[in-house]
């Protein structure tokens, strides 16, 4: 029973400490958000900061999983969302660039 | 408890806060982007109330679909503006300094505002008068719901009051869904009728887009199956699995790995009408045996998930075809 107890605490205190972590590069990617210059910029601020935030509080939340199916489909939903965010940042970046003047104007746009 | 609480009250506050902003924000764009913030917030809470099922819903079709829609009929009235009012270069497009000097938004009149404003403080009052003239203790129909289970076919009991003990409720909405998809297509110009609705897409091969497109939709068309499937005894059904599907699809079309189906297609009319049709012959076969939509214990459960697979195809079938829209006239080249 002691070491059942003292294996719940070490799983406690790594899902707080990972998650207060992630939690730190999601203030870092908005504050980022909010303060950088320019759609670029701040893009990377996001995607970047958001990414490894969702990655550690995921990690974080593995030690509180009772299987290893649990696990999987939290480390699935971290993938989707990183593919996710780093297409849609890739796209919209591009969207930006074909707006800038010295492109040719048409962009994305039919 | 207490912890529990403070969440609940800063999900509040949050709630409010978006609903406030998309209301009140000057910044057509940015009164879209708080309703699909507000809309996960709300999804957020129904999972605190333990509603799973709605939860999914409201994030699927409250925010997602809603908000891409929302989007999609804010592009076109910048389109249509830029048709109407501006100055168009050479090769027909808007250039980037016309477009900033257009300011980012559509401006509706102010009187149109107003009327609008008045419209939904009305409906907000009625529903709020409802919400108030509804008894303090009420006993809910969780009892009964419970007691009947086990004649339902299935043992998620949110399947069993959406498609056995009001399964008429469901089949409307099913029907509603459809009229809005005819709604939409009535909008198609004559001389364009039958065609590839939406705007022609073109992605790069080799581009991200393209990469996307090819490794999402087979996983995505997984998560959409087995919602549909788990949702006779879990959380999912239709509804959530449908939406997850018309996403795929519209993914795989915007990332040029498959065609928009031609408007005159017979083979996606009958997709369309799929659903509603087997659950209104179901229904009829049921009054044939005595009461309309009323299934025998003993074939509930096959008679329901034959619904919902037609329901789900029917679903992601009309709610792509809600987002891609009309069809477009092509430009010249």
């Amino acid at each position: 029973m002691p070491y059942q107890t003292g294996l719940a605490m070490l799983a406690n205190t790594a899902t707080i400490i990972l998650v207060l972590l992630g939690l730190f590069f999601f203030v870092a990617g908005t504050v980022g958000l909010l303060r950088f210059p320019d759609l670029h910029s701040r893009l990377h601020a996001l995607t970047k900061a958001d990414n490894l935030g969702l990655g550690l509080v995921t990690l974080g939340l593995a030690f509180q999983m009772d299987d290893a199916w649990s696990v999987a489909k939290l480390v699935l939903i971290w993938l989707l969302a990183v593919l996710a965010a780093a297409t849609v940042a890739q796209l919209v970046a591009r969207a930006a660039l074909s707006r800038l003047p010295g492109a040719d104007g048409r962009g994305d746009e039919p | 408890m207490t912890l529990g609480l403070a969440f609940d009250a800063l999900l509040c506050l949050l709630i409010l806060s978006a609903a406030g902003l998309a209301v009140c924000g000057r910044r057509l764009f940015a009164s879209i982007a708080f309703f699909v913030t507000y809309g996960i917030l709300i999804g957020i809470s129904w999972l605190r109330l333990g509603a799973v099922d709605v939860a999914l819903a409201e994030v699927a079709i409250g925010a997602g679909l809603t908000g891409v829609l929302l989007i999609g009929a804010w592009a076109a009235i910048r389109r249509r503006r830029g048709n109407d009012g501006l100055a168009l270069d050479a090769t027909g497009a808007m250039n980037a300094a016309d477009e900033a000097e257009a300011g980012d938004d559509p401006v509706m009149p102010r009187p149109r505002r107003l009327v609008a404003a008045v419209a939904c403080s009305v409906l907000a009052g009625l529903l709020a008068a409802a919400v108030a003239a509804l008894p303090a203790e009420v006993p809910g129909l969780l009892p009964a719901v419970t007691e009947k289970l086990a004649d339902s076919g299935v043992s998620n009991p949110v399947t069993a009051v959406l498609l056995n003990f009001r399964a008429y409720d469901t089949l409307m909405e099913s029907i509603v869904l459809l009229m809005a998809l005819v709604a939409v297509w009535a909008l198609t110009p004559e001389a364009l009728w039958g065609d590839e609705p939406g705007l022609r897409q073109h992605a790069r091969g080799d581009g991200v887009l393209a990469t996307f497109g090819k490794v999402l939709p087979p996983l995505g068309a997984l998560v959409g199956a087995y919602l549909i499937w788990a949702g006779s005894d879990r959380p999912g059904g239709a509804f959530q699995g449908g939406t997850i599907l018309a996403a795929v699809w519209l993914l795989a079309i915007m990332a040029g790995m498959a065609r928009a189906p031609r408007q005159s297609s017979r083979f996606l009319r009958l997709a369309l009408v799929a659903g509603p049709v087997v659950f209104l012959g179901v229904g009829l076969a049921g009054a044939a045996f005595g009461v309309f939509l009323g299934f025998s214990a003993e074939y509930a459960k096959r008679l329901i998930l034959l619904i919902e697979l037609a329901l789900a195809v029917s679903i992601a079938a009309t709610l792509a075809l809600l987002v891609a829209g009309t069809p477009v006239a092509r430009g010249g080249s």
